[in-house]
């Protein structure tokens, strides 16, 4: 009977609460650069909101809604487009990850540049940290079995 | 493309590590061709840096453009590229030799295999290429989570034996991180050519003392020097045979090259052997490991097991090239480290194909296998003899080198030492070449007839890493003067 | 009175540590000595940042308004160093990584075993070997 309330009170909360989480996740990546935040920080606080998730929900919600798939994808995503930046600084022949070169491709002036490519690579680094987050709590929270099913 | 070199060999293997999870997500079979043209790129670049490096001198690239020591600088001289190459080509020619034993022992976990092996290569290629002390614990670390995942997935004690390698790896590149603060606190800079410069006038005070102390130490965890070796035996034996090929021909030698990186770059020459005697302390523990691997690997029934104290001895044998602190050891050092990689990478390679065919590693499941496996066998041998130090195998030359080292330093206990572990190696591989080759058959008093055992060898995609390192043994011995007048004479520290 | 009261940043961290230290060394569970790694590497993240404040200065956030500090230079005196606080950023995410690593060990090592305290799992190891 308690069990039945807690779990509604519970998951109430939660569904009001996760997407603020969310949101000010990506606040602080955004901020990263200038105040405190940056992209581990943000991407924690983004893969926190999923373990509520879980926390308030079943674990099988939680796998339906991020999958193995879908993490191991996510973060592989992550590290290419951070990567990706640096790669697009070498091709237009300056140093790797020298961000102010990019104002050759962007209209924007050099110091603008920088500040765009390291909030380019906050963002990678967000979305990583998120998926291996996930990753690791799913992984633990089932004993090993998450993912196993898979091909 | 060569000014971008430094680090495309960084990148290439990195990018490729992560397309490789989304293409093997999509396609299982297309993981191998991927991890094999990235080796093949990686060994081309670090042969055109070594050239560079020949004809120009030292190669200074700066990440993001920045100034150091503001920045992170990749410094390249002849002893970075010299280990990249080596890191290189064993990374390369093991990933050929990797596909069988994949298939055979786990074939489900092949996609993440390859991540993580494509991890570890730009982990190793990253220690080996930085400038920067902060910069090399990150690429340590890199390193150091992708071995002790690669090793869990093996044989029956593989788990525990990889977590008590992460309990002391851990502690050993803290005490490594530590020594980094402790040289922050006191100078202001991470770079190792400013920390070279702004040292000397510091070295009366306590936290530079105790800063060499903790890189030292934390150091000699990671590369297995004798009383810190505890984890190596049990990690090495119950890895994958692909993982431990790799891991034992250039993880403790890329411990070495840090070692000597922090000695005598960082702090000057003068201050590890004059002002500290670290290079007696450091002579002695490593007498300590030639003699005790040898005795010890006398003690095994297992081969991988054998190998790994022999590992244990041939790490012995690098730091007393160091410690004697004089050219010729010091050439002798680098030159061991060459072979050595190499002759270890044949005998764990040659292990693991045994392992394949039957499914064992005691050195009774060797019994006359030169008649089902001769070419294995051969390349075996001649990898044993090369550790061992008999001309005109590869080790031989490296040995020479250490041995009149050590006499002119006039440190003739070193010389008597380094001989003496030379038999005890000698008779630990006399126990399984004869029972390769002269063991009495099985059948003989059976009287019905002889035994008739077919011929058996090797896959052919093990086989050809196996006879290219045991070629190389056989070739890069006669070569062995030529590599020290092109690269290896102009590594000898300054003072020398 | 002054060693101990001037340098207390060191004593915090040297007690810190060697209690991480002696949770690794002497306790059995394995948990338990994984607990003791993270307290041994805490301790050194909070040396490093304890190491780069001063005398009278704040944290190192630019502290003069939104729009301001782009069009001024910063006054570096009022401010700690912040290195220390990036390299820091690294060697968390190394901790929280090294302890995704070992804490999935952990998992293959109990179900091979069914059991996490070192001296049963020797043990079941050692009469394993006999048999």
């Amino acid at each position: 009977m308690i069990g039945r309330l807690d779990n509604v009170v519970i998951q109430t909360v939660c569904r009001l609460l996760i997407p603020p989480i969310q949101l000010f996740a990506l606040y602080v990546i955004a901020h990263g650069h200038y105040s405190p935040g940056g992209g581990f920080q943000g991407g924690c606080i983004l893969g926190a909101s999923f373990i509520l998730m879980v926390i308030a929900y079943d674990i099988k919600e939680a796998k339906r809604m991020m999958s193995e798939k879908v993490n191991t994808i996510l973060s592989s995503l992550g590290v290419i487009i951070y990567s990706g930046i640096g790669v697009v600084c070498l091709i237009l022949s300056a140093n790797y990850l020298d961000y102010g070169i990019l104002n050759k491709i962007l209209p924007v002036t050099i110091a603008e540049a920088r500040a765009l490519g390291i909030f380019g690579v906050e963002v990678g680094v967000g979305i990583t940290v998120m998926a291996v987050m996930v990753s690791i709590f799913l992984n633990l929270a089932s004993g090993g079995e998450h993912g196993e099913t898979e091909e | 493309m060569t000014a971008q070199a430094p680090i495309l060999i960084i990148i290439i293997p990195l990018i490729a590590s992560f397309l490789n999870v989304i293409i093997g997500l999509w396609r299982k079979r297309l993981c191998y061709p991927l991890v094999i043209i990235t080796l093949g790129l990686s060994v081309i670049l670090s042969i055109s840096i070594l050239n560079t490096v020949i004809i120009q001198g030292v190669i200074h690239y700066r990440l993001g453009g920045w100034e150091p020591p503001w920045g992170i600088e990749y410094v390249i001289d002849h002893l970075n590229a010299f280990i990249l190459i080596i890191v290189s080509f064993i990374s390369f020619t093991i990933a050929i030799y990797s596909k069988r034993n994949v298939e055979q022992e786990f074939p489900e976990k092949t996609v993440y295999f390859y991540t993580i092996y494509l991890l570890l290569v730009t982990g190793l290629l990253g220690i080996t290429i930085t400038g920067d002390v902060f910069n090399l614990y990150v690429f340590l670390e890199i390193t150091s989570l992708a071995v002790y995942a690669l090793i869990a997935i093996g044989r029956d004690k593989a788990p525990l034996a990889s977590f008590n390698y992460l309990i002391m790896g851990t502690i050993g590149a803290c005490f490594y991180l530590l020594g980094v603060g402790y040289l922050y606190i006191a100078t202001g800079s991470l770079n190792m050519a400013d920390l070279g410069r702004l040292l000397p006038d510091l070295y009366h005070s306590k936290a530079v003392l105790v800063a060499f102390a903790f890189f030292v130490v934390g150091v000699a965890i990671k590369m297995a020097l004798f009383p810190l070796h505890v984890w190596l035996p049990d990690a090495y034996t119950y890895a994958p045979s692909t993982v431990s090929a790799f891991a034992a021909s250039t993880m403790t030698k890329v411990g070495v090259y840090v070692m000597i990186r922090i000695m005598f770059t960082v702090f000057e020459p003068r201050f590890s052997i004059v002002m500290l005697p670290s290079t007696e302390i450091l002579g002695w523990v490593a007498s300590g490991a030639m003699i005790f691997g040898g005795i010890l690997a006398i003690a095994q029934t297992d081969v991988k097991r054998m190998l790994s104290y022999i590992l244990i001895a041939e790490v012995g044998y690098i730091v007393i090239g160091v410690s004697v602190a004089n050219r010729m050891g010091f050439t002798g050092a680098l030159l061991h480290i060459l072979f050595d990689a190499f002759t270890m990478a044949c005998l764990f390679m040659a292990a693991g194909a045994v392992m394949h065919k039957t499914g064992e590693t005691s050195i009774h499941g060797f019994r006359r296998l030169h008649r089902r496996m001769p070419l294995t066998m051969a390349a075996f041998s001649i990898a044993a003899l090369s550790a061992i130090g008999v001309p005109p195998f590869a080790g031989f030359f490296s040995k020479w080198y250490l041995v009149l080292g050590a006499i002119d330093a006039g440190k003739w206990i070193f010389a008597v030492l380094l001989l003496l572990s030379s038999l005890l190696i000698a008779i630990a591989f006399f126990r399984v070449i004869e029972n390769i080759y002269f063991a009495p058959s099985d059948h003989a008093h059976n009287g019905v007839g002889q035994e008739e055992i077919v011929r058996d060898e090797t896959p052919l995609s093990m086989l050809v890493p196996i006879l290219t390192m045991a070629a190389g043994i056989l070739i890069l011995g006669f070569f062995s003067g030529k590599i020290v007048s092109a690269v290896i004479q102009f590594t000898v520290p300054g003072g020398f | 009175m002054e060693f101990i009261i001037g340098k207390f940043n060191y004593w915090v961290y040297i007690i810190l540590m060697m209690i991480g230290f002696y949770a690794m060394i002497a306790k059995s569970n394995l948990v338990k000595k994984l607990v003791g790694m993270n307290i041994f590497q805490t301790a050194i993240i909070l040396f490093f940042i304890s190491i780069g404040s001063k005398k009278g200065v704040t944290i190192p956030i630019i502290q003069e308004g939104a729009g301001d500090a782009v069009n001024q230079a910063v006054n570096s005196a009022r401010y700690m160093n912040p290195l220390p606080h990036v390299l820091m950023l690294t060697a968390i995410v190394v901790m929280v990584s090294t302890f995704g690593v070992a804490l999935a060990l952990i998992i293959m090592i109990f179900r091979k075993y069914k059991t996490l305290e070192e001296d049963e799992i020797l043990e079941s190891l050692r009469s394993g070997e006999e048999n």
